[in-house]
């Protein structure tokens, strides 16, 4: 029995990595077809680094995710605190309509987010860009500080205001400091979401702007070529990077 | 000498159509250690909450000094809270929490460093400065927060019960802690409990919630031993409830059948008239429990026993069924004094210890009609 449970987890480790090891092994692979080992070799990164327009669309991706990361930090956090703190009329509508933009095909809010681009005349690009990605990082933010706030003391406000702070100081000394974990975990989830989207991206982003993933996209259409497991190795590492240092928020924030 | 420091005056507040306090006026007086006391939902909260500025009145006016604060921010208060899970910022360290309140008043950081280390001495925390609050045990953080709110020299503390997360023995130790910082500062403190013993124990004076209204206030002293109605009676300590009936009523005194007793006692504040019935209070303390051959009192037997160590309490059942509850001081010369279930004794009390109460729905006289019944009855 043991084996058999041990042999059975080994399975699903072995499923869940092995792409991810293949991936990473014939980065480093100096053979031209991807089928075969042709000796250790770093080329595949040269010419990726080489390759103009790919660096170009490295940085786009991660000045969007950025950018957007952070307007939708801004604002879910803002929304967050206004649905926890206050009742107001139509406040269940609120909270309902950002589970809709969450649990919606993306598709259909791809479809949307261009058909109402196209009515306002945005021209696609950054902007559009901009505001899409926005758009459906926002329920994520505003959903994971709404659970830290659930566990908010309502007694630490009033202790602030008692001791002779303003509201916009118990803001900034209390309310912010308490909820730091959840807008740093809320705006890492909103920098992967956008770097990694490509369905929305694909309807909303215009030839000016072009981001990495449809980038990768449009390469790997044409057949799979060893650049793209460089690249892939290097997000790989990258992701790796960011989730150790939210991990190393959180067990500060822990302390 | 008896300043007022704070009056509220006919104060009234709803909660969704729900009317948690009506028409309430108190003042307190300054250097006081004033205690609201009630069962929960009576409005003890609401009140305090009402003078630190988190709740505004609906109707009503707070004043401080004189001056009305009705309408001010809590942050405009000189009041500081402390707060009944002690509400300390988690992410500062016990130092930064106390010195929370002198930063917002911008002092200079020598005198912050100052006066936060004399708060903490105060509290016996000085070598906690640096932990945060999460390492502390809850009495220490307790202390902390008293510091906190101590810090800014209030004109007035208020304390939303500030020990009801602690065990017996630390909220005893905490109790003649507060007593004494009180005596060292001077200070009002405005204390909420709902816990009667805690009330009785440290406060000059006590206010007793019911519903929104005062139903007595007065020392620790006339609340126990002259409740001024059966609420207060029931809630504050143990109490036995006799019936009485006037069988006689002359000036000064009346006679009262109690269980078949005709006990002479002397005459009570509110009106009384020939064959009224009325209610002979008792605390178990001056319950008498006598031997069965005595001549004295009530024939009864012992349904339940209970030794407290100091005391010995028992319960009695009279023949009519009721039962009285009896408190005893175990007696130095009788090392055997104990009772046994079903033990057939007297039940009696030294005259003059009982309180009489009216039946629910008098209305204790004004001097005015007192007179007027003292005439009638000549």
């Amino acid at each position: 029995m043991r084996w058999l449970s041990r042999s059975y987890l080994a399975l699903v480790y072995l499923l869940l990595y092995v792409p991810i090891v293949v991936l990473v092994v014939f980065s480093f692979n100096d053979s031209r077809t991807g089928y075969n080992w042709g000796g250790l070799s770093l080329r595949w990164y040269e010419s990726l680094f080489n390759n103009h327009a790919m660096v170009q669309a490295m940085w786009n991706s991660l000045w969007l995710a950025l950018t957007a990361a952070t307007v939708s930090t801004m604002i879910g956090a803002l929304t967050a605190v206004a649905l926890h703190r206050y009742r107001f009329r139509g406040k269940r509508v609120l909270n309902g309509m950002l589970f809709v933009v969450m649990m919606s095909p993306e598709i259909v809010l791809a479809i949307s987010l261009l058909g109402l681009f196209l009515l306002l005349g945005l021209k696609l690009g950054y902007v559009s860009l901009l505001l899409a990605h926005v758009t459906f990082c926002l329920p994520f933010v505003v959903i994971t500080v709404l659970a830290r706030l659930a566990g908010f003391d309502e007694r630490l406000p009033e202790a602030a205001r008692d001791l002779g702070a303003s509201d916009f100081t118990m803001t900034r000394t209390v309310l912010i400091p308490v909820i730091m974990p959840a807008l740093m975990a809320g705006w890492l989830l909103g920098f992967t979401l956008s770097m990694d989207d490509v369905v929305v991206s694909t309807f909303v982003s215009g030839p000016s702007y072009e981001i990495l993933p449809l980038r990768i996209y449009s390469m790997v259409r044409v057949g799979l070529k060893p650049e793209v497991n460089a690249l892939g190795t290097l997000l790989l590492v990258f992701s790796l990077v960011m989730l150790m240092v939210s991990q190393w928020i959180l067990s500060r924030s822990k302390q | 000498m008896n300043r007022t420091l704070l009056s509220l005056s006919g104060i009234s507040k709803q909660f969704d159509g729900k009317t948690v306090l009506d028409e309430l006026s108190l003042t307190i007086d300054d250097g006081e250690f004033i205690t609201l006391l009630g069962p929960s939902g009576c409005g003890k909260t609401t009140l305090l909450r009402m003078m630190a500025g988190f709740e505004l009145p609906d109707r009503g006016t707070v004043t401080l000094s004189g001056a009305d604060i009705t309408q001010t921010l809590p942050e405009h208060r000189p009041l500081n809270t402390v707060f009944q899970n002690y509400a300390l910022f988690s992410h500062m360290s016990v130092f930064d929490n106390v010195a929370y309140g002198l930063k917002m008043e911008k002092r200079p950081k020598a005198e912050i460093r100052e006066r936060v280390e004399e708060a903490l001495a105060m509290v016996q925390l000085e070598d906690f400065a640096r932990r945060k609050p999460h390492q502390l045990s809850g009495g220490q953080q307790q202390r902390v927060a008293i510091a906190r709110a101590v810090v800014k020299r209030p004109k007035m503390l208020l304390l939303d019960e500030p020990l009801s997360a602690l065990d017996y023995k630390l909220r005893r130790t905490m109790q003649v802690e507060l007593k004494r910082l009180q005596r060292e500062l001077g200070i009002t403190f405005v204390f909420v409990t709902h816990d009667q013993e805690e009330a009785l124990s440290m406060s000059d004076r006590i206010v007793v919630l019911k519903d929104g209204h005062i139903q007595q206030l007065g020392t620790p002293r006339e609340v126990y031993e002259r409740p001024a109605n059966v609420f207060t009676a029931r809630f504050v300590g143990q109490t036995n409830f006799f019936p009485g009936r006037v069988t006689r009523v002359e000036d000064g005194r009346i006679s009262v059948d109690v269980f078949g007793l005709n006990r002479e006692l002397s005459k009570p504040s509110f009106r009384v008239v020939m064959n009224q019935t009325l209610h002979v209070l008792l605390r178990p303390e001056d319950i008498r429990v006598l031997a069965p051959d005595d001549t004295e009192g009530v024939a009864g037997k012992i349904v339940e026993r209970n030794y407290k160590g100091s005391t010995l309490d028992s319960v009695i059942e009279l023949e009519d069924g009721s039962h009285v509850m009896a408190s005893e001081f175990f007696d130095e010369d009788d090392p055997t004094f104990d009772y046994s279930i079903g033990e057939r004794v007297r039940v009696s009390w030294v005259d003059g210890w009982e309180w009489l109460l009216a039946e629910e729905g008098d209305e204790p006289l004004t001097d005015e009609e007192e007179l007027a019944a003292d005439d009638a009855e000549h």
